[in-house]
């Protein structure tokens, strides 16, 4: 297959993970049969994560992000799901667990947050009791002890009156509150790892910022590792260590979130910067889209999947699938393109479109004025 | 219902609607009302009012349930709102009903947030994009497949590969695409649009951003664009106003409103967005506390003052009205973030 060659520039060290390191992804790769055949949802993707760290995963509808996850956790139904890889957790290989071996480690080591607290509740079940289920399963406590350690983990996510709330059943509350309630539970048994999937896009601008400062406090307090996965690049700035973007199931670009900013190579990244509306443009400032639509993962494009809306694309990326390979000058970044921003190719590329998109810019009669020119701006592919 | 110091008729006052020319939409003291059960009742939008000039676009924003979608459906007489007026080019839709009602609808349009769900599964997007002109009966069977293809081409839908297809065949981009080409066929002078790009991935949230902007230059459209996300709103927005609880907080425009907040809780809006660059600040600050109060049973006085910290005894018993604070930013505050005219009465 071809995706053997894109791993073995992927810099995934080789041997025994270190202590540090509490989760060690390697050439992890998962398909689903379908009806239309097989979709290529998660395509080789490699990383490891050091426990205390936030890892980012940055993608759109379709890009594999949620996919990854899951199957990290080994959350996907057997009978339709086709995975390959391994996957190291504090130094044991975790890939090829059966169900009830899994369940040992759901909720204890690992949990997760999903995205809509509305469907992530048992609706017929006191919240209280979804949360003791899995300290009575997996600590073994007593009713009362269980009791006492879920009102506890009420008030830790800021629950009010969380006695009261104890016996409450999920509709009797609102997004925020059912979201603090899954993370409640996703805390009881205190697990070493923590995957938020999508876990503030139900939810209102402020109680998402709500959501994300309790997420962060109680990972500081917990020393806990969290996988945060989410298509919004504003939610993982401020709130990631590092950030792995993906696109078609792999990952195209990953480094640590300063240098992710500061310096991006992939035009895929650039592009999605360029694509969100900015707080301090103007009104009516014209938004750099992404031309086209993202990939068919059932009949991957040849070569780079990005490469029929990429703006810079080379008869090279038509061919040939570019390895994620890690920065000559920073090895921390790496990202998977042959022709990087900033490389001579797209350079002259970038000016050529900035030019013609100025000169193509002339103000139609009912917009107040041109788009203004920025340099910066990502080229658009045709809308 | 009725509180001690605070009449039932005090709202959040008109100084910040503008004189009548040129005014396509003017909204006044507009209040819907919801049965909520044991003859109680919700306003889910209570005494506000604003007005929109012809091709203009005013953003409304709000967390869920301020209200912000129910303005837009009661401008859209969906349905006619309990109290107050809405004034479309100078007539008065809630004064009519039936076939009067009926006959103002095609100047009249609403986009919805779910693209998918708002278009007939069983129907092809010809079929779909043509039917408001055959309910008017515009033009002859050519006429209207011509103006069909004329739409579609300008939304970014090729007609020939498009139009004897169903809507499950495309995409959520595509499917606002075709919502977008029905609401203009009937060449309206309004449109609602209500959370059109919320569903969407940011690279095609662009391109839909982008093809309203062109839309509205091509058909000279006045839009009403209610959305949650202020970055959204700031990109398509000539004025935008803030809606908390069913009440106008703020309204101004973007550049003004964005810089120097004047309302408390815009400026907490504002901090809660999370920034695409890591180098801003978090400003935990300013970060909401608290819940949404109950709208069948709101606060007195100003409805934010249970979340605000700098709320007074003032701000229980007396409900704050619209102020000028500066060019064309009016606050609803009596304790406003930015310097305030004490009393401005006009229209």
């Amino acid at each position: 297959m071809s995706s053997n060659s894109v791993l073995d520039g992927a810099g995934s060290p080789s041997g025994t993970p270190g202590a540090a390191t509490l989760l060690e992804v390697r050439d992890i790769t998962t398909q689903f049969r379908t009806e239309r055949g097989l979709v290529n949802a998660v395509n080789g993707v490699s990383f490891s994560l050091e426990r205390g760290r936030t890892l980012g995963i940055v993608g759109e509808s379709g890009s594999g992000k949620s996919v990854l996850s899951r199957s990290i956790m080994g959350l996907l139904p057997r009978s339709t799901t086709i995975r390959s890889g391994q996957v190291f957790f504090e130094g044991t290989e975790i890939s090829g667990l059966n169900d009830s071996q899994y369940r040992k480690l759901w909720g204890d080591e690992m949990a997760m947050i999903f995205q809509d607290p509305m469907t992530a509740l048992n609706p017929v079940m006191k919240i209280g009791n979804q949360i003791t289920e899995s300290l009575r399963f997996h600590l073994d406590m007593s009713k009362s002890d269980a009791r006492d350690t879920a009102v506890a983990l009420l008030k830790a996510v800021k629950i009010p009156e969380a006695d009261k709330r104890f016996s409450s059943y999920p509709h009797e509350m609102s997004g925020g509150m059912r979201q603090r309630v899954v993370i409640a539970v996703a805390l009881a048994c205190g697990p070493k790892l923590l995957f938020a999937d999508e876990p503030t896009t139900a939810l209102d601008v402020t109680v998402q910022a709500q959501i994300l400062d309790l997420l962060a406090e109680q990972q500081r307090e917990r020393f806990m590792a969290m996988i945060l996965v989410t298509h919004d690049l504003g939610v993982v700035a401020g709130r990631a260590d590092e950030i792995a973007v993906m696109y078609a199931g792999r990952v195209v670009e990953q480094a640590p979130t300063d240098v992710l900013f500061r310096e991006m190579k992939m035009p895929y990244t650039e592009a999605l910067l360029a694509a969100i509306p900015k707080m301090d443009d103007p009104s009516h400032t014209r938004l750099s889209a992404i031309g086209g639509r993202p990939p068919d993962l059932v009949n991957p494009p040849r070569g780079c999947a990005f490469s029929p809306r990429c703006p810079y694309v080379q008869p090279r990326c038509h061919e040939e699938v570019p390895a994620l390979t890690p920065s000559e000058t920073t090895p921390s970044h790496s990202f998977a393109c042959f022709y990087p921003v900033g490389s001579p190719e797209t350079e002259a590329i970038r000016l050529d479109i900035a030019a013609r998109r100025l000169m193509s810019t002339a103000p139609t009669p009912a917009q107040p004025s041109p788009p203004p020119f920025r340099p910066d701006d990502a080229p658009t592919g045709g809308v | 219902m009725l509180r001690p110091g605070v009449s039932d008729v005090a709202g959040s006052g008109t100084a910040h609607l503008r004189g009548t020319d040129d005014v396509l939409l003017r909204v006044e003291n507009l209040t819907v009302d919801f049965p909520a059960g044991r003859k109680r009742k919700v306003s889910a939008v209570n005494n506000i009012s604003f007005d929109v000039m012809g091709g203009e676009t005013l953003g409304l924003v709000g967390e869920s349930g301020c209200g912000k979608s129910t303005t837009g459906k009661a401008i859209m007489q969906l349905p006619p709102p309990t109290r107050g007026q809405v004034r479309l080019g100078g007539i008065d839709l809630t004064s009519l009903r039936g076939e009067a009602l009926r006959r103002t609808r095609p100047k009249l349009q609403m986009i919805f947030q779910d693209p998918i769900s708002s278009l007939n599964p069983r129907r092809t997007v010809s079929q779909i994009v043509e039917e408001p002109l055959k309910i008017w009966n515009i033009g002859t069977a050519d006429e209207r497949r011509a103006k069909v293809v004329d739409v579609l081409t300008s939304v970014g839908i090729d007609p020939q590969a498009a139009a004897e297809r169903k809507p499950h065949e495309f995409s959520g981009g595509q499917c606002q695409r075709i919502s977008i080409a029905r609401a203009v066929i009937t060449e309206p002078s309004l449109i609602i649009c209500d959370e059109p790009v919320s569903a969407l991935d940011v690279s095609v949230q662009a391109q839909i951003l982008n093809l309203l902007e062109d839309m509205k230059a091509r058909y000279g459209l006045t839009l009403v664009f209610v959305a949650h996300d202020l970055a959204v709103v700031k990109n398509v927005s000539d004025r935008v106003a803030v809606m908390y609880l069913g009440k106008m907080c703020e309204i101004g425009d973007p550049a003004a409103l964005y810089s120097a907040p004047a309302h408390p809780y815009t400026r907490a809006l504002l901090s809660a967005i999370p920034l695409p660059d890591p180098s801003a600040p978090l400003d935990t600050a300013h970060h909401l506390g608290g819940e949404l109060p109950s709208p069948i049973d709101p606060p007195s006085g100003c409805r934010f003052r249970t979340r605000c910290d700098r709320a007074q005894d003032l701000c229980a018993q007396v409900e704050p009205q619209m102020r000028h604070v500066s060019g064309e930013q009016f606050v609803a505050c009596h304790f406003p973030l930015q310097d305030v005219a004490e009393v401005v009465v006009t229209v």
